[in-house]
């Protein structure tokens, strides 16, 4: 009897076709089960009162599971495009993680600096990198003032000057 | 066959439905060793008893071990440790195989390159050797983190970001391995999993498909020499053991290798006993903290020579120096462009070659366990510079080597 070439060709066509559908199915759900779950994700929001700071003295507030700093300028430090004024004083608003590979870096006050521990980056009191080898200043996250209180997580006209400027990614 | 005769015996029963001479033929007694190797050649058993070793310590861990950021830290540093009968012994067994086990695989490696045993046939030797090195360190990694202590914390940031790459900037990515933000619960029971079941079934089904890349080309001798495996084992079936090269894999070459098994067993239960501490690290007795790096973070002794290829560079170009370590001891057998199959000391500049690599790479450890200020970042930078050079020179040194007219 002749083997009918065609039909097992078909047979086998069908049956690997099937088959890849059902696999790249497979992943697309491995994937998604990887995903960060929604409760994770949903945008939170942190309301910081920037009223009880102190100068040159490290606040660390959470947003998000991370840390953000808020430093308030003492007058010896020189202004910068970066800070943030609100009412006669000038604050430094940041995430906290080193852009090198996210360490915390640490606030040393009486150098006016940040130092991170994992591979000797280093910041000056304006976020900005002194020593490498973080390649970009400290993030600021969206942020909006409302009188004495700074919210992190919501965005505003004095974020997004920064960020058309350039200033933070 | 399917004609089955009433069985003489339990052997003849078995043997008539698993055919078990004709296996343990294949695999073990007709499985011919060279007689002209040395203790080097114990490396490879002494890796799987010590994984052995891993998976019955890791078997009884999972047994109070908690995969919960609230539970971890306490059910590994109280529970285990003072509450569990005998728990500790699993821990520091644990503990101190996963270390030494680096050891060793460094020595496998190191042997490997001495003789040549990558090329001529060995080139899958030496390529599932390295998958078992990645999945290995895949392995040590994801271990690291299950006790939630501030350096698992910070190692899991640390490196989770290297994804990110560079200025690419791929935080979404990130996140999706971390399951969150920042490492938290889903991060620990992802790695939980990886650690106790994927991770270790990709390195039993590697450790198989290494031993069946050794079939084959069969190991190495001291010499390089191209044994006639055929001719030598056929003169040791006819009685003429004396004068053949070779002797069977079970229990001529067995009973060496136990030996020498024996003595690492006394080392390693030394070590277990007297000298945990060196294989846990004081600063993961700190839970885990989001939100305070420790003042100086470095990985174990094991991964300090391409953390320090990481380090001392600007960002970009140190992930790409750090790739570049990563995979670059896995085309070994095709950077060598040397025809020899030869021990370095007789392979002329590669003998500089080989012994400028281990001296290298000693450096780049001391160097990674020192803090990243001043003069050791410079020296981290020539050095490892210097390790890619070496590398990017290995064709040319192997090329202008001369060829070895076949010995004996
Ligand atoms: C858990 C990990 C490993 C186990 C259990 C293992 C086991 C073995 C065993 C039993 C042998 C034969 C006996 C010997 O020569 O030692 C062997 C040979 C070999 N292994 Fe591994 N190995 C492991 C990892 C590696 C790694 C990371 C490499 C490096 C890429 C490697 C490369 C080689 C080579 C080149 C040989 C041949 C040696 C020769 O022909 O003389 N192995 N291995
Ligand atoms: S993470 Fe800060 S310097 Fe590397």
């Amino acid at each position: 009897m002749a083997v009918k070439k065609e039909r097992r060709n078909f047979l086998g066509l069908a049956l690997g076709g099937f088959t890849t559908l059902g696999g790249i199915a497979a992943l697309g759900a491995a994937k998604r089960t990887w995903d960060p779950l929604p409760s994770v994700m949903a945008a939170g929001f942190s309301v910081i009162d920037l009223s009880v700071t102190k100068p040159n003295v490290l606040y660390v507030a959470k947003w998000r599971g991370k840390p953000i700093f808020i430093l308030k300028k003492t007058p010896d430090m020189e202004k910068n495009p970066r800070e943030v004024i609100v009412g006669d004083s000038r604050y430094l608003i940041c995430i906290g993680i080193c852009t090198h590979l996210g360490c915390i870096p640490s606030y040393f006050p009486k150098q006016h600096k940040f130092i991170c521990a994992c591979h000797g980056g280093q910041y000056d009191s304006n976020g900005e990198v002194t020593k490498l080898p973080p390649p970009l200043p400290l993030y600021i996250p969206p942020f909006k003032i409302d009188g004495q209180k700074v919210i992190i997580g919501e965005s505003s006209p004095e974020f997004q000057k920064l960020k058309a400027a350039g200033l933070t990614a | 066959m399917a004609h089955f005769t009433k069985a003489t015996s339990i052997h003849d029963w078995l043997n008539q439905r698993l055919a078990v001479d004709s296996v343990k033929k294949v695999l073990a007694t007709e499985y011919w060793i060279p007689k002209n190797i040395n203790f080097l050649w114990a490396m490879g058993m002494i890796l799987a008893v010590t994984f052995g070793l891993l998976l019955i310590s890791g078997i009884f861990l999972m047994m109070y071990y908690k995969p919960d950021t609230a539970f971890a830290f306490d059910s590994v540093n109280y529970t285990i440790m003072s509450q569990v009968g005998y728990g500790w012994l699993w821990r520091h067994i644990h503990a101190v195989a996963a270390s030494v086990i680096f050891l060793i695989i460094y020595i496998h490696m190191f042997t490997g390159i001495y003789y040549g045993s990558y090329k001529k046939g060995r080139e899958m030797i030496w390529i599932s050797g390295m998958l078992l090195f990645v999945t290995f360190s895949g392995e040590a990694f994801s271990g690291y983190m299950l006790p939630w202590g501030q350096m698992s914390y910070w190692a899991g940031t640390v490196i989770t970001d290297i994804f990110s790459l560079g200025s690419l900037n791929l935080d979404g990515l990130v996140q999706w391995i971390r399951g969150g933000y920042v490492p938290g619960d889903a991060f620990l029971n992802r790695f939980y999993m990886l650690h106790v079941l994927l991770l270790p079934l990709a390195v039993i089904a590697l450790i198989v498909f290494h031993f069946a890349t050794l079939r084959l080309p069969h190991v190495n001798n001291q010499d390089g020499e191209d044994i006639n495996f055929k001719e030598e084992s056929d003169k040791y079936l006819s009685g003429n053991t004396k004068s053949s090269k070779v002797i069977r894999f079970q229990f001529d070459f067995l009973s060496k290798d136990i030996v020498i098994v024996g003595f690492f067993m006394i080392f390693f239960f030394y070590l277990v006993f007297y000298h945990f501490e060196f294989a846990m690290d004081p600063v993961n007795f700190d839970p885990a903290n989001g939100l305070k790096t420790p003042t100086h973070i470095y990985p174990e002794w094991y991964f300090l020579w391409t953390y320090e290829i990481l380090r001392p560079f600007p960002k970009n170009p140190g992930l790409l120096a750090f790739g570049f370590a990563q995979v670059i001891f896995i085309f070994l057998p095709f950077l060598d462009r040397s025809p020899n199959v030869a021990p370095a000391n007789r392979r002329g500049i590669f003998k500089i070659w080989f012994w400028v690599l281990i001296v290298t790479m000693v450096i780049l450890t001391v160097l990674g366990k020192l803090p990243p200020e001043g003069i050791y970042t410079t020296y981290g930078t020539v050095v490892a510079s210097f390790f890619i050079l070496l590398w990017l020179s290995l064709p040319i040194v192997t090329k202008l080597e001369k060829p070895i007219g076949s010995k004996k």
